[in-house]
């Protein structure tokens, strides 16, 4: 009994975790309809920026809630400026020049900090049932990542931002119709995805710890996620997280976390040959 | 095969887009050697029923049949290799091809090279371009482009031809040779051509159906069907000449 | 004319690349020349595999490195057991052509979008690599092959004469054998470029439906150039494999990186072009290395800036934007000197 609830507990803590750290590429992919190759660097630059705030003296709340998507949405407005807006329309050029500054941020953070890993210990304990344990703090990423995912719904389905935000997903020209400027949707939303990546990559560094080159370890599992989810932001990204945290959270129980990744892969490409628009290409289709 | 089989039967085509219907219900038949206008005004479903003839669409429900034997559903690679040549409405070439290389691909998908050789030359001959063979294709204008793709279905040597508003964006020299190669091209296949030129469809077609909000309006000669109030209605306040 | 002359110009450039690597670089004799002249033309190999199937075949593999390492790691394991090396290389470069054979019918017969495309190649050789970065344990042994994670199998077996199985290659001849492998390569690849085959993947990458509706089953095509290309980064795995050993950076992020920014730099649609890419950008982060320039060299840092450069500010890639330049050039040479004969009023024009 107290198995099954671990059990329980572990899979929903994959499945948030992994919707998490999805979000931020989710926001960009389904606006833009291009994937973020530098989102593991904006995780990677989240971890960053609370731990070393932290490590400045702030209070650990803050610098992961606050100073995180603060700082990393910042170095998206960048990026966009300079990068983003000038390929506007050339999909797998944009994509081709994230990849660019991917490796400029690995090389800029090494330079910086060093090829290192740095840390903090989760705080808050854990949580016993019975003879298992699970970390509260992983618990609470899993209860923001649901927070999040509940305030992005409220966003798009009440406000009048979000209006404008399903106007410019369902069709490029719509935001033009209502009156806004497209370039300002989309630079607004590339900032809002390295925000809320920002935020994701703070909130796992004290479980993950951070380094230059850690990106790499979330892209391949953020990438196909979002890829299969399609193009309806929420939806999308917790529906594929749902199927795909599963099976990787079987998996690892069953087998190991490696072949738990291996498992989420292969479930993925088979997942994309029976539904190449993603799940929400084919189910879904009229939902956020 | 049976001999009595049409080469085209269409029957009760639908393609629905969402809440859209962009056709719906829409039967006809073309027999060999047939010459036919499809007319009516934009947004009828005239594009849409090419498309689902070559197979870019699937539809939502109904028969395609060549010759008796049914395509729905097959890739239009397939289609076209069962004779099907399409013009589609947006001029669709290779840019980066010269002339001679993009006829070439056309011919060599379905024949041995010398063959595919002389077929090409025919077809630039046919086109009237033969001077532009070494041209890239990117940089020609839009009518020579439209020329270029007319040569490359020509290559094919198909049963069934589908030219979808093949002179939009020609001169009036130009669309009255494009007159006389549709008039010429029938003797050897079955023509559908989409046109909204009243003179230019009255010089070619002996057949026209007219489409209405994806329905078949009317359909018979051409004087007959012109003639038809219901016609004029539909295309009343535009170019009905 | 000036496509031809450019061929011509490839072609020239291709043979005095492989007269000086061949002939002229082992009479120096110097062995980290040749170990770097191997891993040099290995990569090569790789680039000219995306060079294919990007530029002509209009396919962009985000991950064509899944290819390069797993051909290096079946070398490997295969040679541990069976001891014959020939065979191994062969079995190697068939599973990698096999291997992009069943991932590219998942993706063409799913007809996936480009976007997804270069997603999930990029993303199954991050896998790849994750899995056999973790496989340090006694349990991951294949045969007498141990699969050693992230330090990677450096009993990787060097291949030996045919048909004498204990008289194993020097490294002037494994390097021999690479550049030789990449000249091989490259003359492939232009064959099949001029076949029927390479004629229609061109006119794919120009129009897919109009290829498509005049016969063409284009995802056939993609297929066929697609699994061409896994084979030759599979060749050029094998060769990497013989001059150093494998190892999980073979298909990590950075390896797959690299090919993007070898391919861009040298210029999309050449063949020749992203190999001199290659070369160029290997030797450009051989010496930043050896720069002690307080970090600032750092070859992804640099990489990562040439390669955004590249995109936002030069859409043809480095080697043919010099290329034209040249052309231009050489141009307003010739008619400043052609023009007293030909163009007296043109050149008075010209002045202001
Ligand atoms: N891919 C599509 N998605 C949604 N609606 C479409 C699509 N293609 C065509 N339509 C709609 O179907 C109708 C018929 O279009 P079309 O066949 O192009 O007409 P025509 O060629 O007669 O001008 C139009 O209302 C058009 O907006
Ligand atoms: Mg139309």
């Amino acid at each position: 009994m107290d198995y099954a609830i671990i059990v329980l507990l572990q899979v929903v803590v994959t499945i948030a975790n992994l919707a998490l750290i999805s979000a931020g590429l989710a926001v960009i992919f389904g606006m833009m309809r291009i994937i973020n190759m530098a989102h593991g660097e904006f995780l990677m630059l989240g971890g960053y920026a609370a731990l070393v705030s932290h490590q400045a003296g702030l209070n650990l709340w803050l610098s992961i809630f606050v100073v995180a998507p603060l700082v990393v949405g910042l170095v998206g407005a960048v990026i966009e400026r300079l990068v983003i807006r000038r390929l506007y329309g050339r999909m797998i050029d944009t994509m081709l020049a994230t990849w660019g500054v991917s490796l400029a941020l690995v090389g800029l953070i090494t330079v910086i900090f060093g090829n290192t890993v740095a840390g903090v210990s989760p705080p808050l304990g854990s949580l016993e049932i019975g003879a298992y344990a699970i970390g509260r703090y992983e618990l609470l990423v899993a209860g923001v990542s649901a927070l999040l995912f509940a305030a992005g719904w409220w966003v798009l389905a009440r406000t009048p931002v979000g209006l404008i935000a399903r106007a410019a997903m369902q069709n490029r020209d719509m935001a033009a119709a209502l009156g806004v400027d497209p370039a300002r949707v989309y630079a607004a939303t590339f900032v809002t995805g390295a925000a809320i990546s920002g935020l994701a990559g703070a909130l796992i560094a004290p479980i993950a710890g951070v380094a230059p080159t850690i990106g790499a370890a979330y892209i391949a599992k953020t990438f196909i996620t979002v890829i299969s989810g399609g193009a309806a932001i929420l939806a999308g990204t917790l529906s594929a997280a749902g199927l795909l945290g599963a099976v990787n959270a079987a998996f690892s129980f069953l087998t190991g976390p490696v072949l738990g990744e291996v498992a989420l892969l292969a479930c993925a490409v088979l997942l994309l040959r029976l539904l190449p628009q993603g799940v929400t290409g084919r189910f879904f289709r009229r939902s956020l | 095969m049976t001999a009595a089989a049409p080469l085209l039967e269409a029957r009760d085509l639908v393609m629905r887009f969402g809440d859209v219907t962009a056709v719906g219900g829409v039967s006809m038949t073309v027999g060999e050697g047939e010459l036919r206008c499809l007319i009516g005004p934009n947004g009828a479903g005239k594009s849409t029923f090419f498309k689902m003839l070559s197979g870019q669409l699937r539809p939502t429900s109904g028969a395609v049949a060549l010759r008796g034997r049914s395509i729905v559903g097959l890739p239009a690679s397939r289609i076209a290799r069962l004779g099907v040549g399409v013009k589609t409405q947006t001029p669709s070439v290779f840019d980066g091809l010269t002339v001679m290389e993009s006829v070439r691909i056309a011919t060599d998908a379905l024949l041995p090279p010398q063959l595919a050789r002389r077929r090409a030359d025919e077809a630039l001959e046919r086109m009237r371009i033969p001077h532009l063979a070494g041209a890239t294709v990117g940089l020609l204008a839009h009518g020579q482009r439209q020329l270029v793709e007319l040569a490359m279905v020509v290559a094919q040597a198909p049963d069934l031809i589908l030219l979808d508003e093949p002179a939009a964006g020609m001169t009036g020299v130009e669309v009255d040779r494009l007159g006389d190669l549709i008039v010429e091209l029938a003797r050897s296949s079955s023509v559908i051509v989409v046109e909204h030129d009243m003179a230019f469809i009255r010089r070619i077609a002996r057949t026209v159906t007219v489409f209405n909000r994806g329905q078949v309006l009317a359909e018979g000669p051409a004087a007959e069907v012109m003639a038809d109030a219901r016609v004029r209605d539909v295309y009343l306040g535009k170019d009905a000449a | 004319m000036t496509v031809s002359l450019r061929s011509a110009l490839g072609f020239a450039a291709i043979a005095a690349a492989a007269f000086y690597a061949l002939v002229v670089v082992p009479q120096g004799g110097d062995l980290t020349t040749m170990i770097n002249g191997s891993i040099y033309a290995s990569y090569a190999i790789l680039a000219l595999s995306l060079a294919l199937i990007w530029g002509y075949g209009g396919v962009l593999s985000f991950g064509q490195a899944a290819f390069f390492g797993l051909a290096g790691y079946v070398y490997a394991v295969a040679g541990l057991n069976l001891g014959d090396t020939a065979l191994a290389a062969l079995i190697a470069v068939a599973s990698a052509a096999a291997f992009a054979a069943l991932l590219g019918y998942f993706m063409f017969w799913g007809r996936v979008s480009d976007v997804y495309l270069g997603v999930i190649t990029l993303t199954v050789s991050l896998i790849l690599y994750r899995f056999i970065n973790q496989t340090a344990g006694e349990e991951w042994t294949i045969g007498a092959a141990p699969l050693g994670g992230f330090n990677g199998i450096p009993s990787t077996p060097i291949m030996t004469a045919l048909g004498k199985p204990d008289e194993t290659l020097m490294p002037e001849q494994i390097y021999a054998l690479s550049v030789g492998a990449l000249v091989v390569c490259y003359l492939i690849c232009r064959l099949v470029i001029a076949t029927r085959f390479g004629r229609a993947v061109v006119a794919i990458r120009e129009n897919p439906v109009r290829a498509e509706l005049l016969g063409y089953d284009t995802r056939f095509y993609k297929l066929g150039i697609f699994t061409l290309g896994g084979a030759i980064a599979g060749v050029g795995g094998v060769a990497f494999a013989n001059s150093v050993f494998v190892s999980p950076t073979m298909f990590n992020l950075q390896t797959n990186g690299q090919v993007i920014i070898w391919v861009i730099v040298g210029g999309l649609g050449t063949l020749a072009g992203p190999v001199i890419g290659c070369f160029a950008m290997l030797s450009l982060s051989t010496w930043l290395g050896s720069l002690d320039g307080g970090g600032w060299t750092d070859p992804n840092l640099v990489m990562g800036v040439v390669l955004t450069f590249c995109v936002v500010a030069l859409r043809k890639g480095l080697l043919p934007t010099a290329l034209g330049l040249g052309e231009r050039l050489f141009a307003v040479a010739r008619e400043r000197m052609g023009a007293p004969k030909l163009g007296e009023p043109r050149a008075a024009e010209d002045r202001p």
